[in-house]
């Protein structure tokens, strides 16, 4: 089959490699209709997140037609499925608390070995997302093995298009659940951080769940004019001082709740995040937390901070004073893809929900290098890359 | 020797209670690498020691001995691990009790054969050699606790335990694994150090984990995208 593959820093390549196969009994092999690139892609391509060996298979956001399954697994061939990119057991102790992406048995033994030195515990199975969370092949591929089959997929009736559904497998379910971990109460005003996929689904989210305001932070002029589109206010911060017009725009208060949707790899040339982007490219496991750092600082006393931007390291100069002493809470995480799917589906479907209007491109799976290349470097007008094998 | 938790506390013929075993060293490039090891072994069991003499009389804390900074005791080399499994302790236990079934989760155990008392144990060593233990049931309760200690015929000198117990607020069971040896001399001796001393934690980690897959989900995931040739 053919699939994108990771090379080396800034270096993807579609190769042919061998197709894949059941090989547990809960298993099954969907043949891959559309897939995406990711901002969390973006921190593989840069190297920033550690673990991917050349010749991985990248991708993690993906749906398709199922063509063979395992002994025990639930789908039926020739369904369509969207599939999350959290591999989850259903069984164990996380997964029956809905902690889906905190699974302990996706991924394998051996690669446990990988994260539990580094965070503690070992995390759980992501499909193309490095050896840390499992080294599965991933999505940007004609055909990918789904293990635990019977948990995972979300079969898709007739009616909506691939295009329209195909986020439910990642950033519509994670800008949702950074919605959601903001608590959110008449009146309040959320800030967000990033007006990429995540930050989008995360405006948009907010307003449905009766946020009074949304204010979207961002610099690139079509990303934040999708934002207003959604109903945010905007804040370009190249031209503003972001935490005083924030304060303004709450009547001094500062937002109730704050989303951190840029993560690790955070633009700008604010000190804090020079001296990180120096530190990053050492390749010393350093996180560039600028934009973390100025969410705690906006976060209004007693508030809450979401963090859906994905770290892998260490950061620095965390305002824990900050953080402490206003008595703010902290709520992160991998999305817990497999809660909120069939929920989110059924407001696709009942068109409470857009999920279309953010796709600026749509490639064929042979030219996902140059998808990778412009989401990367012309953020403003790639907004998000659909491929089609 | 202290006393707390679960700490194997070897006993009878052939343990010698004195000092600290050093590893064997293993061939070839690997050499200078022990070696060095080998001297930080030495500074560790002088402090050891000295802990050893003052803890038996000072204070204890509640932690089981095997996550004591000590890894030596007398001349048995102790690892243990335990794995909390979402399912009842009768059907882990059972599991268990069927040894030919560890196989199944441990990674280099090709396979365990019961032969009248005894349990053979055929395990994987580098360079597609194999090592044979021959372990006996030595103590046994039934959902709690299985026992076993290896035979004088067998190639390791090894006993260890596996304790079951309920988990507290219905998460199922504590399974509770500690394994003790004593490496021998000789090419077999080469062949069990290269075999458990590089990192005797990781093995025993990732079995349980196995077991847990095993159990909880039906199968021992993989990434691998395609069956074993
Ligand atoms: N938690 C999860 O499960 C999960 C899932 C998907 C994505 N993510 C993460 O969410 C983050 C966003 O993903 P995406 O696909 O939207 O990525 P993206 O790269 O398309 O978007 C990031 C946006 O942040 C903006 N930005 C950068 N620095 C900024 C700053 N200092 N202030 C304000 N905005 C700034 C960029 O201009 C860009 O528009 C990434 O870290 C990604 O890894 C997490
Ligand atoms: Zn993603
Ligand atoms: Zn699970």
């Amino acid at each position: 089959m053919r699939a994108l593959t990771f090379q080396g820093k800034q270096d993807v390549r579609v190769d042919t490699v061998p197709d894949p196969q059941i090989v547990n009994p809960r298993d099954a092999i969907i043949e891959v209709t559309a897939t995406a690139i990711c901002g969390s892609d973006l921190h593989l391509y840069d190297g920033v997140i550690p673990g991917v060996m050349s010749g991985d298979i990248l991708g993690h956001e993906f749906m398709g037609r199922v063509v063979e399954t395992g002994a025990d697994s639930t789908l039926q061939k020739d369904q369509r499925v969207v599939v999350p990119f959290t591999i989850s057991c259903g069984k164990c102790f996380h997964c029956v608390k809905s902690q889906y992406s905190a699974c302990d048995n996706s991924n394998p033994a051996e690669k446990q070995d990988l994260t539990e030195p580094l965070y503690g515990h070992a995390l759980s199975g992501l499909f193309g997302y490095s050896h840390l969370t499992g080294g599965y092949p991933g999505g940007q591929a004609q055909y990918v093995r789904v293990p635990f089959s019977d948990i995972g997929p979300v079969v898709i009736p007739d009616g909506p298009e691939d295009e329209e559904v195909l986020f439910l497998s990642d950033i519509l379910p994670t800008g949702w659940m950074a919605a959601e971990n903001c608590d959110i109460e008449p009146g309040d005003t959320v800030a967000v951080w990033g007006c990429g996929p995540v930050g989008l689904f995360a405006i948009q989210s907010a307003l449905l769940m009766g946020a009074h305001q949304v204010i979207a932070i961002d610099h690139y002029p079509n990303r934040l004019a999708l934002a207003r589109r959604l109903g945010a206010k905007v804040i370009d911060y190249r031209g503003t001082r972001v935490l005083e017009a924030l304060k303004e725009m709450t009547g001094g208060i500062g937002p109730d709740a704050v989303i951190d949707a840029v993560g690790t790899e955070s633009h700008g040339l604010a000190p804090d995040n020079v001296l990180d982007s120096m530190k990053q490219k050492i390749g010393f496991g350093a996180d560039r937390g600028h934009v973390l750092r100025e969410a705690i600082m906006a976060c209004r006393k007693g508030g809450r901070v979401s963090v859906p931007g994905v770290y892998g390291g260490f950061v620095d100069k965390f305002p824990l004073g900050a953080f402490m002493e206003k008595g703010l809470q902290m709520r992160t995480g991998q999305t817990h893809v497999q809660k909120y799917a069939p929920d989110l589906l059924r407001r696709i479907q009942e068109g409470e929900i857009d999920t279309t209007f953010l796709i600026s491109h749509r490639l064929p799976l042979e030219d996902a290098p140059r998808g990778y290349a412009n989401f990367h470097a012309n953020q403003d007008e790639w907004t998000k890359v659909v491929l089609k094998p | 020797m202290t006393h707390r938790g679960y700490r194997y506390r070897p006993t009878g013929p052939g343990v010698r209670n004195r000092g600290f075993h050093l590893p064997q060293v293993p061939d070839g490039a690997a050499r200078a690498a022990a070696l060095t090891v080998g001297a930080g072994v030495l500074l560790v069991g002088a402090a050891t020691l000295l802990r050893a003499t003052t803890q038996d009389h000072g204070v204890r804390d509640s932690a089981p001995g095997r996550t004591s900074r000590q890894s030596f005791h007398g001349a048995y080399a102790v690892t243990g691990r335990s794995v909390t499994v979402n399912r009842p302790r009768a059907e882990i236990f059972a599991f268990w009790r069927d040894f030919a079934n560890l196989a199944r989760f441990m990674e280099n155990v090709e396979r365990v054969e019961t032969r009248g008392e005894q349990s053979v144990w055929t395990i994987s060593a580098p360079a597609g050699a194999t090592v044979t233990v021959r372990t006996r049931v030595v103590s046994e309760r039934p959902d709690e606790e299985i026992a076993w200690q290896s035979t004088e015929d067998s190639d390791i000198d090894t006993r260890g335990k596996v304790l079951f117990r309920d988990a507290p607020g219905g998460r199922g069971t504590i399974v509770e694994a500690i394994v003790a040896y004593r490496p021998p001399g000789g090419q077999v001796g080469r062949l069990t150090a290269k075999l458990f001393q590089k990192e005797p934690a990781i093995q025993s980690r990732r079995d349980l984990k196995r077991l847990k897959m095993f159990l909880e989900t039906g199968e021992v995931a993989t990434s691998q995208n395609r069956k074993a040739a």
